[in-house]
C-alpha cells in the first residue's frame, strides 16, 4: 500500500466519523441539490443540452492538435504568446520567468485548478513575489494554509463562524463586521489593495474558442475581469483539453457549466480574452500570455477507452453527488481534483501505484454518471483503472491468490457449493462457540462496524433439492 | 404452452440468504411460471471484476453464458448481479468468444421486479404483507438497469402494506461489494446516512431489489439497535394474501 492510500485510510476514517462535518457538507450539498434541479428545469430539454455538451467537447479532444495551432494563431495574431508546456515543471519555469523579465513583485490571481495542479504559486513565492487568491473561497483556504476543498467551491467545509475568527486574525484591520456582507466587504477591502499593487494577473480558462482564438473564462465575483485587466501583465495557465471547436458551442457550454457547478443559468461574469490590449484600448494587459499544459493529458488522449475523461469541464457535479466525497470531504482525497474525476485522473496522471486506491474508494454507485453535464461514464474509468492497478502488479498478494482460488472453485458447481458448505459450516460453529467473529480474519473489516447476518445451515441449492427432488 | 423461467440465483443469496431465492420461486410459480433452476450455475464473476481482476472474474462470465445460453429468459432476484451480466459482460467478454453469445444472454436477464411488471406483465402478485415499507432504489437497478417505478408498482398492489417515501432515495446504501471491507468506515458510514433516512420515515421495513444492499443495511440497522428491519422485495411479494 502506498504512503499516501495509509494516509487516506486513516483521514477517511476520521472525516467520516465526524458528525459536524457529515452535517456541514449536508446543509451545503442539499442547497446545491435543489439550486441545480430549479436550474434544470429552465432548458427545455436538459438531456439534449447535456448530450450536445458532451458532442462539442468531444469533438475538440478529437481535433486537439489542429483547434489548437488555429487557436494559438488567433492570439499571436493579436501580439499575444502562447507556450505549449509539457508538464509542471516546465509550466511553472515558463510563468516564472515572465514574472521575472517583469520585475513582478506582487501576482493576483483568479481561480484556477490548473495552476494548483502544477503548483505555481509556491513558485512565485520562492522568488520573493507575493501571491494573492482573489476568488473568495480561495482566498479563505489560501489565508488558512490548506488546499481547495473543492474545485468549484473551495471554502465549502466552513461555517461563517469559521471564516469570521480566520478573517479576524489575518485582516482585522479591513473587518467592519460580522454579517455575511461585512465578512465579503472585508475581503473585497483587502482585495482591492491586491489588485491595484499587482503587477501580473495568472487565471485559468474554462474554455479556449478555437475559430475565435479566444480565452473564455467564467467567474461569479468579478474578481476575473481585474484579474485579467488590470496588472501589466495577464497570464493564462489551462489545460489543453479546454479547447473547443467555435465560437457558437459556448451556446450550450456556457449555460451547460453554470446549471451543474451552481444552479445558474449563466455565471455572473462570462469573460472573452483575445490579447494583449490594443492602442485604441484603455483597459487591459500590455503582455498576454496563454500556457497549454499536457502534464499527461496527451497520455489520456492516446488510451480509446480513457480518452473521454478529457471531457471534463471541472463543473463539480461528480463531487457533489458522491457518496463518499460527502462522508469524506475534499480533503482527504490528498488530490488536486477530488471526487470521481479526481479518483479517475490522478491514477492516470501520477501512476496506479500511489493513487491507486482512490479507484477503489467507490461503491460504484453510479450517481456521478449520471450528473455528469458532458456524460462521462466515471465508475467505468474507477473500474478500468482498477484493472490496470491490477494488471500492473499492485494488487495484494493475498487478493490474488484469494481470487485465483475463488475462480477456481467457480469453475464447478460441484465444488464451489462443497466449499460453501464447508465455509458455512465452520463460521456457524465458530460463532456457536462463541468466538468473536472480530477474530475471523477478513471478517473483522465488516464486523467492526456491523453485525453479521445469521449464516443459514442450508444453501438455496440444497433447499432446491430437497423441495424439488432432483438430485 | 407453459411459460417457463430459468432461475440466476447470485451467489451470496446461495450461501447467505437462501430464503429469498425461495421467495423468489414463490412469487415466479404464483404468477404462471414453471421454474427450472440451472444447476451449474456458481457465481456471476462480479466481485472479481469490480476489484479489478479481470482474469479471474472472465472464466466466471464464460462459465454463467455457457449455462444459462440454453434458456430464454433468466430471472434473478438482484438489480446488480443482473447488470453485472448486462452491462458490463459486453465489456469484460469483449475478447472472448461467447461475446455475442454474452450479449444475447445479457437481453435475456432480467431482474425480478422488472420480469414481473416489464415482461410477465403483472403487478397484483396477490400478495398481503399488512406492514408499514419504505423502499430503497438501490442503485444499479435505477441507474444502470433503469428500474424505478416497478419495485413501487408492485409494492402498490401488496394487501395491507403502507408505502412510505425515504428522504434522499437515491443515494447509495455504502455497500459496493469489496468496498465494505476495504473502506469499511465509509461504507458503514454511508449505511448510517442511510438508516437515518430509513428511520425518518418511520416505516417498520426497508425493501429493495437487491440482497446486497439489505445485507449491508441490515448490518448496521442491528448493530446499532435500529427498530426498522430488511426484507428483500420477493419475500414481501411471496406472502401470499388470504
Amino acid at each position: 500500500m502506498s504512503r499516501l492510500a495509509e494516509e487516506f485510510l486513516v483521514s477517511a476514517a476520521q472525516k467520516s466519523a465526524d458528525l459536524t462535518h457529515r452535517s456541514t457538507i449536508k446543509r451545503n450539498m442539499d442547497s446545491y441539490d435543489a439550486a441545480v434541479a430549479k436550474g434544470k428545469t429552465r432548458f427545455a430539454n436538459w438531456e439534449a443540452a447535456r448530450a450536445r455538451a458532451a458532442q462539442v467537447k468531444s469533438e475538440g479532444i478529437r481535433n486537439l492538435a489542429a483547434l489548437l495551432e488555429k487557436f494559438e494563431e488567433k492570439i499571436i495574431a493579436r501580439g499575444g504568446h502562447v507556450y505549449w508546456a509539457e508538464n509542471s515543471e516546465d509550466a511553472r519555469q515558463y510563468v516564472c520567468n515572465v514574472a521575472q523579465k517583469n520585475n513582478v513583485r506582487t501576482v493576483v490571481k483568479s481561480k484556477s485548478m490548473v495552476t494548483e495542479e502544477i503548483h505555481l504559486s509556491p513558485a512565485l513565492e520562492k522568488l520573493g513575489m507575493t501571491v494573492w487568491e482573489t476568488d473568495l473561497g480561495e482566498l479563505i483556504v489560501q489565508l488558512r494554509k490548506e488546499p481547495p476543498y473543492h474545485i468549484v467551491t473551495p471554502a465549502m467545509h466552513l461555517t461563517r463562524e469559521q471564516i469570521r475568527d480566520l478573517f479576524k486574525e489575518k485582516i482585522p484591520d479591513d473587518m467592519e463586521g460580522e454579517t455575511h456582507q461585512e465578512l465579503v466587504a472585508a475581503a473585497r477591502r483587502f482585495l482591492r489593495r491586491a489588485f491595484f499593487s499587482a503587477e501580473m494577473g495568472i487565471s485559468g480558462a474554462n474554455f479556449l474558442v478555437a475559430d475565435a482564438g479566444m480565452v473564455a473564462i467564467s467567474t461569479n465575483e468579478g474578481n476575473g475581469r481585474l484579474t485579467t485587466s488590470l496588472p501589466r501583465v495577464h497570464v493564462v495557465v489551462t489545460g489543453i483539453e479546454k479547447v473547443i471547436p467555435r465560437l457558437e458551442d459556448l451556446g450550450v457550454l456556457w449555460p451547460v457549466l453554470a446549471t451543474t457547478g451552481t444552479g445558474q443559468p449563466i455565471t455572473t461574469y462570462s469573460t472573452l480574452i483575445g490579447g494583449p490590449k490594443t492602442t485604441d484600448e484603455i483597459d487591459g494587459p500590455e503582455e498576454f500570455h496563454v500556457v497549454l499544459l499536457d502534464n499527461g493529458r496527451t497520455e489520456v488522449l492516446a488510451d480509446e477507452a480513457q480518452q473521454e475523461l478529457l471531457r471534463c469541464i471541472r463543473c463539480g457535479a461528480c463531487l457533489n453527488q458522491c457518496p463518499v466525497y460527502r462522508q469524506v470531504g475534499g480533503h482527504t482525497y490528498k488530490s488536486i481534483y477530488p471526487g470521481p474525476i479526481g479518483s479517475a485522473l490522478m491514477p492516470i496522471f501520477n501512476g496506479q501505484e500511489e493513487y491507486g486506491h482512490l479507484s477503489y474508494a467507490c461503491s460504484l454507485c453510479t450517481a456521478c454518471n449520471s450528473v455528469c453535464p458532458v456524460k462521462i461514464k466515471l465508475s467505468d474509468h474507477l473500474l478500468e483503472n482498477r484493472h490496470k492497478y491490477v494488471e500492473e502488479g499492485n494488487s495484494k498478494f493475498s487478493e490474488k491468490v484469494g481470487f485465483s482460488f475463488f475462480r477456481w472453485a467457480a469453475m464447478s458447481s460441484t465444488r464451489f457449493a462443497l466449499l460453501g458448505w464447508a465455509g458455512r459450516k465452520v463460521l456457524r460453529a465458530a460463532l456457536g462457540l462463541g468466538i468473536s467473529p472480530h477474530a475471523l480474519g477478513p471478517l473483522a473489516n465488516w464486523t467492526k462496524y456491523r453485525a453479521l447476518a445469521d449464516v443459514p445451515k442450508d444453501s438455496f441449492r440444497a433447499l432446491w433439492r430437497k423441495q424439488n427432488g432432483n438430485h | 404452452m407453459e411459460k417457463r423461467v430459468a432461475l440466476f440465483i447470485p451467489c451470496f443469496v446461495d450461501q447467505m440468504s437462501p430464503q429469498i431465492g425461495l421467495d423468489t420461486v414463490t412469487v415466479l410459480r404464483r404468477v404462471g411460471y414453471k421454474v427450472e433452476y440451472p444447476e451449474d450455475q456458481t457465481c456471476c464473476g462480479q466481485p472479481g471484476f469490480n476489484t479489478g481482476q479481470w482474469d479471474a472474474a472472465r472464466p466466471c462470465a464464460e462459465h454463467f453464458v455457457k449455462v444459462f445460453r440454453a434458456y430464454d429468459q433468466i430471472v434473478c432476484p438482484s438489480g446488480s448481479c443482473t447488470s453485472m451480466v448486462r452491462t458490463h459482460y459486453p465489456e469484460l467478454l469483449k475478447n472472448s468468444a461467447l461475446k455475442a453469445d454474452a450479449i444475447s444472454v445479457g437481453k435475456r436477464t432480467f431482474e425480478l421486479s422488472e420480469f414481473l411488471v416489464r415482461v410477465a406483465g403483472v403487478t397484483d402478485v396477490h400478495a398481503e404483507f399488512r406492514h408499514s415499507v419504505t423502499y430503497h432504489p438501490s442503485c444499479h437497478a435505477t441507474r444502470e438497469l433503469g428500474i424505478y417505478d416497478e419495485p413501487i408498482a408492485l409494492l402498490g398492489k401488496v394487501k395491507g402494506l403502507e408505502l412510505k417515501l425515504m428522504p434522499d432515495a437515491n443515494e447509495c446504501c455504502g455497500f459496493g461489494g469489496m468496498f465494505s471491507t476495504k473502506f469499511g468506515m465509509i461504507s458503514s458510514a454511508m449505511g448510517e446516512t442511510k438508516v437515518a433516512n430509513v428511520e425518518a420515515t418511520g416505516a417498520e421495513y426497508v425493501t429493495a431489489v437487491d440482497p446486497s444492499c439489505l445485507m449491508h443495511l441490515d448490518g448496521v440497522l442491528r448493530f446499532k439497535n435500529h427498530m426498522p428491519k430488511a426484507i428483500h422485495i420477493a419475500s414481501i411479494l411471496a406472502q401470499e394474501a388470504r
